[in-house]
């Protein structure tokens, strides 16, 4: 409760403070949410071919980690740029 | 050199643009890229003295050895085949350079991961951008490597023009940007998990009743800083494995 109402305060005061948290919250749990299924579904699949097939597990692996480079990317611009907003 | 270290400042995360703190620029994240540099001249210049031994012995000559074995088997071999083991000293260099400015992240005392300052990870993925073109431009002709890398096989003719946009942005402007900040972004987000963790175990440390959380804060640090070594790794692997691929696109490209 006191925490809350030290948070009225200080919206009271200057209320675009919070909001730039906000905003860098929605941007970067906006942009986690893509590459998370994207990567789930890499790794999987991965997973899978590994398990039917051991032989084939180094390329596969190699494989995978390129997916989960290129998947993963679009969650780093979000990261950055929750930084790199500013209020 | 510890004076140096512990004293010189980190550069706050708001001021990532402004260049340098010490004289001449001279700064925390100069001095580890300072250090990877010589880590890395050093092991391969102790490591490969002794030629004609045909047991490898010692750690710098064994971990020398089991580098370059690495990034032979498991980075080149892997995407570009034999064609491209004339890279291999090139991206050798590339990935123990960025593994050990990146293995700072976790070193007592320093505590820092240099790349999460993006001025470094810009610089590589420039000169991958160059070298690639590069290898293009010359193994291909410039006529036909425009041409290779804007016109993907088997599309109608009715996108072309879009696809043509597509692959000029994704080509010539996201792969560089994206080698960039995934370097940079990932050892980011690592240093700043770790400092979280260890500021929350040091303000539980003080407090009262809620000091019974410490184990359990204290038991995620570790466990983080296990992680972080993995992520150090990785990241200097993929940024490795990435600039193999992008130049294996540019000497066979796909018909």
């Amino acid at each position: 409760m006191a925490l809350l109402h030290l948070l009225l305060a200080q919206a009271a005061a200057d209320p675009t403070k919070g909001l730039t948290a906000i905003g860098r919250g929605i941007v970067y749990g906006g942009a986690a949410i893509g590459p998370g299924i994207g990567i789930g579904l890499v790794v999987g699949n991965a997973i899978t071919a590994m398990a039917r097939q051991p032989e084939s597990a180094g390329t596969v692996r190699t494989t995978m980690f390129l997916g989960i480079a290129f998947t993963e990317a679009l969650a780093l611009f979000g990261f950055v740029l929750a930084f790199i907003i500013s209020g | 050199m510890n004076a140096l270290l512990l004293a010189v400042d980190v550069p706050p995360i708001s001021h990532v643009t402004i260049w340098g703190s010490g004289p001449l620029g001279f700064n925390k994240t100069a001095a580890i890229y300072v250090f990877a540099t010589v880590a890395t001249i050093l092991l391969f210049a102790v490591g490969t003295r002794r030629k004609d031994a045909l047991v490898p012995s010692g750690i710098l000559q064994n971990s020398a050895e089991s580098g370059v074995g690495f990034v032979r088997n498991q980075i080149i071999m892997q995407t570009m085949g034999t064609d491209g083991l004339r890279y291999l000293p090139y991206l050798t260099a590339l990935f123990f350079f960025i593994f050990f400015s990146n293995i700072t992240e976790i070193i007592p005392g320093v505590q820092f991961p240099a790349n999460a300052r993006f001025g470094m990870p810009l610089a590589l993925a420039l000169l991958t951008w160059v070298i690639f073109n590069v290898v293009g431009v010359v193994r291909q002709g410039p006529l036909h490597y425009l041409k290779n890398s804007l016109i993907p096989p088997g599309v109608p003719k009715a996108i072309l023009p879009l696809v043509m946009i597509i692959e000029l942005v994704s080509t010539f402007l996201v792969r560089p940007f994206s080698l960039m900040v995934r370097l940079f972004a990932n050892m980011l987000a690592g240093h700043l998990i770790l400092v979280t963790f260890g500021a929350l175990c040091a303000a539980l440390f003080a407090a009262k009743i809620t000091v019974v959380i410490l184990p359990f804060s204290f038991l995620l640090l570790v466990a983080m800083t296990g992680f972080e070594i993995l992520v150090s790794f990785l990241q200097a692997f993929i940024f490795t494995i990435l600039t193999a691929v992008y130049i294996d696109s540019s000497m066979h490209p796909s018909h």
